[in-house]
């Protein structure tokens, strides 16, 4: 869709404070409350899709990194009204067990977010390849004025695929909070995270996205080890340099914009 | 225009005299950064190529010439230029990579982000320089070493330094080099068709806008006399060095300025009023709702907008 969503990691933060409210408040699992915040997610991709973006799509590419940089400036520092600046961490049930397979010690807790995280990426899979409205939203990405001349509702298509784009980092933010600590100021680095992984990846692609994030997180977790803890994003940042140089449309992706 | 903006000058030039330490310590902030947003205009504004890592060369700048004065008693008067030159040539390399690859838009956005995430990394983990915990500047008083014991010192080189920088930015405008400029951003392959070596000029004003930017950085060590990496290579700071051209009018002359009077003084109500309720930081929602607002409703920025009303109302 080529919308650059610079509010992406912010939304993933608030994704995981939504969670921590259910499971303070109301006392739900992360591993349940994530539905709800992606569901709160969706609406907030909708809005901001519907209410923003889309007066300006005529107007040059930057504008438009712009305004998401802006809303990206207001939903990280509402957080920081709301929640504070303290680091926070979700309990879950899940948390504290753990097994041995074998010689590998198993944490239950990221072995679930693993599985549901692979589950939900099969679902955005299915959805784009075997609905029609998955169709169509491919479609409207790569073509937006074909697709309206084919009848389709582009704007509400590009609302929609906004608003699973938010619904699927709400529920990421959810499933990762019971195992890693966040706060406000997180969102930033978790955005720029996601774009590195996306442009290594290719981007509108989803295996890409899925390779990307494999391959960002292995040579950040090799930098660490050969190098320095500290260095690690040194690594993934030189990755995307060259990526950027020598493949700008990434690994799996067709072209370039 | 003309005699409005000199005596907009003369009112500066004499308001030390009548008003207290905030208001300068504010007005400083004001001209500091309208002179980064100035530098960064050249190519962000002018050029249309959105740098979203300008914080390297200010942390360059201001590191160069930190330890240049602290470890070889170089004094910042010199060791700025060297600041300068150090930033104007990462600015090449990243000019250069960035146009010789054709990194447009949302592209090249990331290339200077990851320069400057890379540069703030290298000095969190470079101990030479401090690390993680930073540079401090012992506080002598000696003009020399560019500290001022009087604040209204730094009023004034803060104010010379956006006057000189928005110089730079008129000259440029009225060259050849302005327009070309102006029209690699409009419509960069035309300009090309019409036989401009696009990349040369775009090279160049990277190489003047990171100079630029570079020698504010001494500015900044010596003003703060500490220089912590996240800080001074932070994205924040590119954040805040982009925001007030942009809110003022990028590609405009007037547009740095009128954004950073309108943006430090504001940034500085909401954080007084934020800090009172203990949410330090919390100020910058106010510059995302305003972002949110000009892209929305004044794409072209506040300045262009204030001469038209100016042009109607005369």
């Amino acid at each position: 869709m080529r919308v650059i969503n610079f509010a992406h990691g912010d939304m993933m933060v608030w994704g995981m404070y939504l969670a921590w409210l259910l499971a303070t408040r109301l006392g739900i699992d992360p591993y349940l409350g994530f539905v709800g915040c992606a569901a709160a997610l969706f609406v907030v991709g909708l809005v901001v899709q519907r209410g923003l973006v889309d007066r300006i799509v005529d107007a040059p590419h930057e504008m438009q990194i712009l305004l998401m940089l802006g809303v990206a400036l207001v939903l990280e520092n509402g957080a920081l009204l709301a929640f504070g600046p303290e680091p926070q961490r979700v309990r879950s049930a899940l948390t504290l067990s753990t097994f041995w397979l074998g010689p590998l010690f198993v944490d239950v807790a990221r072995l679930v977010t693993f599985a549901v995280a692979v589950a939900l990426s099969l679902a955005l899979y299915l959805f784009l390849f075997g609905t029609d409205l998955g169709r169509t939203i491919r479609a409207a990405a790569d073509n937006a004025y074909g697709a309206l001349v084919i009848g389709a509702d582009v704007r509400r298509v590009y609302a929609v695929a906004f608003g699973i784009g938010a619904a699927c980092v709400g529920a990421a933010g959810a499933l990762v909070s019971p195992f890693l600590p966040f706060q406000p100021s997180a969102g930033l680095a978790a955005s720029v995270t996601s774009f590195n992984i996306v442009i290594i990846g290719g981007m509108g692609s989803l295996l890409g996205a899925f390779v990307g994030g494999l391959l960002v997180s292995v040579a950040e977790s090799l930098g660490a080890v050969f190098l320095a803890p500290s260095l690690k994003e040194l690594v993934s940042f030189s990755l995307l340099i060259l990526i950027l140089l020598f493949r700008p449309a990434g690994l799996f992706g067709r072209r370039a914009g | 225009m003309r005699w409005a903006a000199l005596a907009a000058l003369g009112v500066l030039i004499a308001l030390p005299a009548v008003v207290g330490s905030y208001t300068l310590t504010v007005l400083i902030f004001v001209f500091f950064y309208a002179y980064l947003g100035q530098a960064w205009n050249i190519v962000g504004g002018y050029a249309g190529q959105l740098s979203v890592g300008h914080a390297a060369f200010v942390g360059i700048g201001a590191y160069t010439a930190a330890m240049l004065s602290l470890g070889a008693g170089l004094t910042p008067w010199l060791g700025m230029f060297v600041g300068g030159a150090l930033s104007a040539a990462l600015g090449a390399v990243i000019g250069y990579l960035g146009f010789r690859f054709g990194l447009r838009g949302f592209y090249f956005v990331l290339l200077t982000v990851a320069f400057a995430e890379i540069c703030r990394i290298v000095a969190l983990n470079t101990e030479a320089i401090g690390g993680a915990q930073g540079l401090y500047i012992t506080f002598t008083g000696n003009p020399r070493q560019f500290q001022f014991p009087d604040n209204r010192a730094y009023y004034y080189i803060a104010l010379g330094l956006m006057l000189a920088a928005t110089a730079v930015v008129w000259t440029i405008e009225r060259k050849r080099f302005g327009i070309y400029l102006t029209a690699i951003r409009e419509d960069e392959d035309a300009c090309q068709a019409l036989g401009v070596d696009t990349f040369k000029y775009k090279m160049l004003a990277m190489v003047v806008s990171s100079f630029l930017t570079g020698v504010g950085g001494t500015f900044y060590a010596f003003y703060l006399f500490s220089l912590q990496p996240n800080t001074v290579f932070g994205i924040p700071l590119s954040v805040e060095i982009v925001i007030r051209p942009i809110v003022g009018g990028a590609g405009t002359l007037g547009g740095p300025i009128l954004g950073s009077f309108i943006l430090s003084p504001l940034a500085e109500l909401s954080r007084f009023y934020f800090a009172r309720g203990g949410w330090s930081g919390a100020h910058l929602i106010v510059y995302g709702g305003l972002l949110i607002l000009v892209v929305l409703f004044l794409p072209q920025g506040a300045y262009p907008y204030l001469r038209r009303l100016l042009a109607r109302r005369a």
